[in-house]
């Protein structure tokens, strides 16, 4: 039988219901970060201080990933303004430029913004590799982009960081 | 010896984690004995002349003038290009 893991703890804690915006209409990079910030701060996830931190961040380490299909960007920030490990999604209609992660150069189409509370923590490590995994896989980016339910884009999340499904 | 790899990136523990992990299971595979640092972007230069790396996979842009090898680690990411990151830091590893 398919370990079709629902609602595993490990991962309820990263991405949930309330911190999924979709469809996400957004401007720009700077409004989709503010919007998915919002939402992480409202959660307790942040502090304040995360929007402006991971904005003025994101113009001198961009997070757009040019990956095959479907943009991805991570934006995110130091530690010292994050309080809880957690992942906003921002799903948008409408993608919005990010610079090129590691190429500033160049500019990155967005669909798929994941704003990461990333404290130091060993979870920390194995999460970030899944959810690198996931971006590498255009069948779940279009998943995703389709889903159009911020329940379902809860569950795709689940199934892919579960730790219950380690290993793949 | 040990070969020395150092990883770069904005915050030093978000992707550069990922990057290093991917890193150490490479050297594991073509079975060569590998210590990875990570480090931020701004610290690299200092880091180079304690570490003293063989090679450099940085996610950010670095200075041109650091006088080791830099590559992007972007394709352990990105997922595109990625056989070829893989084959080039191979090759490093397996130079004498």
């Amino acid at each position: 039988m398919g370990a079709q893991a629902m609602s595993p703890k490990s991962q309820e804690l990263w991405v949930r219901e309330e911190l999924v915006i979709v469809p996400l209409q957004a401007v720009s990079a700077t409004d989709a970060i503010t919007q998915l910030g919002a939402k992480l701060q409202a959660a307790r996830c942040v502090k304040e201080s995360w929007v402006q931190a991971t904005i003025d961040r994101e113009e001198v380490f961009a997070t757009g990933l040019p990956t095959k299909e479907i943009g991805v960007a991570i934006p995110h920030t130091d530690v010292v303004h994050v309080l809880k490990q957690a992942i906003a999604v921002g799903v948008l209609e409408e993608p919005v430029e990010f610079m090129e992660m590691g190429n500033p150069d160049s500019t990155v189409l967005v669909r798929i913004v994941c704003a990461l509370a990333v404290p130091r923590s060993e979870s920390m490590v194995k999460v970030l590799q899944r959810l690198v995994k996931m971006f590498q896989s255009p069948e779940t980016l279009r998943a995703i982009a389709g889903a159009g339910s911020a329940a379902k884009i809860v569950e795709i999340f689940g199934q892919h960081l579960s730790i219950k499904l380690g290993g793949k | 010896m040990k070969k020395r790899v150092l990883v770069a990136c904005g915050t030093s523990i978000a992707t550069a984690t990922v990057v290093a992990e991917k890193i150490k299971e490479i050297a594991k595979e073509v079975n060569v004995p590998v210590v990875v640092a990570q480090c931020k972007a701004s610290e690299i230069r200092g880091r180079i002349s304690t570490f003293t790396p063989a090679l450099i996979v940085a996610n950010t842009p670095v200075p041109k003038d650091l006088g080791v090898l830099v590559l992007s680690g972007i394709p352990f990411l990105s997922g595109v290009g990625a056989d070829k990151l893989k084959a080039k830091i191979v090759a490093v590893l397996k130079e004498d």
